[in-house]
């Protein structure tokens, strides 16, 4: 028996110690795939060593779960497509925070039905805690998911006093989650708890607009590392505390950053108020400066002829699945000698590093794509910027206009260069709803229409030029 | 126990924080793929819920909580390594200045 439990315990140690490898070699791209599967082995380490613990006694429906867990997980591993990846998470998030929470119900279950028959607080709190942020998860990342799949509207949905709301109702959940801490044989307060935090991760991300999403996402994610962590806690087993720790941190991180991209304060982002600045409807004006439209023609040649050519992706790019097109278009330039780089603004797209996975899914060589720090000094040398389907990220506003609502925000410097080629459906503001100044800029040009048939244009129209 | 619980929890975090910073923004998604897939970890919680003759509430909450943690291991493991295996670098030999550019960027 105590052999078998320190198989168990060193089989978790060998784990924790390869996700740590695994996490580590990500931050070398040449590494990252070798280091993750390694990582993989951990899991399957872990899992034996669990499979072994004495008091499973039952293999049937955990066989059976086994089975239908990795029969759900592989579609979802390998057919969703690369510009579906945002959603895909989020729903990830959403399974990850379920089992969470339904561990936590099961045990706390179990306690007085069968188990020991009383639980002491710190226990109960860390169960609480668990189920609390569970269930806030489990429905927040659905709702998220709602939204970047688009079954949801993906504007923010406010009304007045939402805010009141979701406090009264958080401190409704504090209140119960107190009480059961004093006793936890109050099962009805347990339940109830469970009930105030699903219906507040609706309640916080309904109002939260599609662009905002990156933060959100990443949000989440740190909230199902803490569930799991919380559960690490309640059932004294390290690795669910150490993994939920890693989670927890990698989640929180990249949150900060995404909202530092954003330039949001980070408690605007904790309370669950996005979208309230996004309100400032687009009377900011850029001028009356003409727009000047041009011809997949006129708009090649300058390309045809250009030696640094920058291309500025959106989430239109990923919308209008363009990225094959870009790499073509990208490949003649090169051929007739240009060079070009591609600067990826850390919130393009609904995710973070979203415009990177599209890139390389296309072909596009890693040590071409650069961060907004690496590449902004070099906008005023560059002859054309291609800006894809981007809008906000590229609005000198942010830069030189004090009323505007993205007023300090960080952006790529597209302005500063030569000329610039902007693809777009159309003259409709950004996500914030700000008219862009870059649009009216003399160096300007724009090219309308859906952005992979404009793309294929103007691959037609290099190759001949 | 809670304090060596606490003490786990806050260096792992403190690891967590050391590795995570120095990942570059170009594998962010892999990233929160893969810090995905590693959560699923509550698998080992669920198998023990699902497995422990606990009675039939704890027994069905354990399944549908493997069937959960499960799809999110292999799904995860699944998606990131097949991002991982899109990002190469430019294979041709006059890429320029930007081959010898460090992978390793902040």
């Amino acid at each position: 028996m105590i052999a078998r439990d320190l198989a168990t315990q060193l089989s978790y140690l060998g784990a924790s110690v390869l996700f740590i490898l695994g996490l580590r070699s990500l931050t070398r791209p040449e590494l990252a795939r070798r280091g993750m599967q390694l990582a993989a082995m951990g899991m399957l380490l872990a899992v034996c060593g669990t499979l072994i613990n004495h008091a499973i006694v039952d293999y049937r429906w955990i066989a059976a779960g086994l089975v239908l867990g990795a029969l759900i997980g592989y579609p979802l591993g390998m057919w969703v497509p690369t510009t579906a990846l945002p959603q895909r998470i989020a729903m990830s998030l959403s399974f990850g925070a379920l089992a969470a929470t339904l561990v936590g119900v099961s045990e706390y279950n179990h306690v007085f039905n069968g188990g020991e028959g009383h639980i002491d607080a710190a226990r109960m709190g860390a169960l609480g805690f668990e189920v609390l942020l569970g269930s806030l998860t489990v429905t927040g990342a659905l709702v998220a998911f709602g939204k970047l799949q688009e079954v949801l509207p993906s504007q923010p949905l406010t009304y007045r006093g939402q805010n009141l709301v979701n406090l009264l109702l958080f401190v409704g959940a504090i209140g119960l989650f107190v009480a059961l801490i004093m006793d936890p044989t109050r099962s009805g307060a347990f339940y109830t708890m469970i009930g105030i935090a699903a219906l507040l991760g609706v309640l916080m991300v309904l109002p939260i607009g599609g662009a905002d999403m990156p933060v959100v996402v990443a949000l989440l994610n740190s909230y199902c590392g803490l569930a799991a962590a919380a559960t690490g806690f309640a059932l004294g087993n390290s690795i669910l505390i150490i993994c939920g720790a890693l989670d927890g941190v990698s989640g929180f991180l990249l949150a900060m950053l995404m909202s530092k991209a954003m330039n949001r304060s980070f408690s605007n982002v904790l309370f669950g108020a996005f979208g309230s600045t996004t309100a400032v409807a687009g009377s900011v004006g850029a001028g009356d400066a003409p727009v000047r439209s041009v011809t997949a023609e006129d708009a090649a040649i300058q390309l045809a002829y250009a030696q640094r050519v920058i291309v500025v992706p959106g989430y239109g790019m990923a919308v209008a699945q363009a990225q094959h097109q870009v790499r073509e278009l990208a490949e003649l330039i090169e051929k007739r000698g240009g060079e070009v780089k591609y600067a990826i603004h850390p919130v393009a797209g609904r995710m973070p590093g979203h415009m990177n996975v599209l890139l390389a899914e296309a072909n596009v060589p890693y040590d071409r794509l650069y961060d907004m720090d690496e590449i902004n000094g070099e906008f005023p040398q560059t002859d054309v910027v291609l800006v894809i389907g981007a809008n906000d990220v590229v609005n000198p506003a942010a830069r030189t206009d004090p009323s505007s609502p993205i007023y300090g925000m960080p952006i790529l410097d597209a302005d500063r260069a030569k000329s610039v080629i902007v693809l777009k459906r159309g003259m409709a503001a950004g996500f914030a709803g700000i008219e862009n100044a870059l649009f009216n800029a003399p160096a300007t040009s724009m090219l309308f229409g859906d952005a992979k048939a404009s793309l294929t244009k103007l691959v037609g129209e290099v190759k001949n030029a | 126990m809670l304090i060596l619980e606490l003490y786990i929890f806050v260096l792992a975090g403190f690891v967590g924080y050391m590795v995570i910073t120095k990942v570059p923004p170009l594998l962010h998604t892999p990233l929160m793929s893969a810090t995905n897939a590693i959560s699923g970890i509550s698998l080992v919680g669920s198998l023990v819920a699902a497995g422990s003759h606990r009675g039939s509430v704890a027994t069905i909450l354990g399944f549908v909580a493997v069937v959960c943690a499960t799809a999110n291991i292999v799904g995860g493991f699944l998606i990131t390594d097949r991002m991982l295996r899109m990002f190469k670098r430019d294979a041709k030999p006059d890429a320029g200045t930007d081959a010898a550019r460090q992978p390793e960027r902040r």
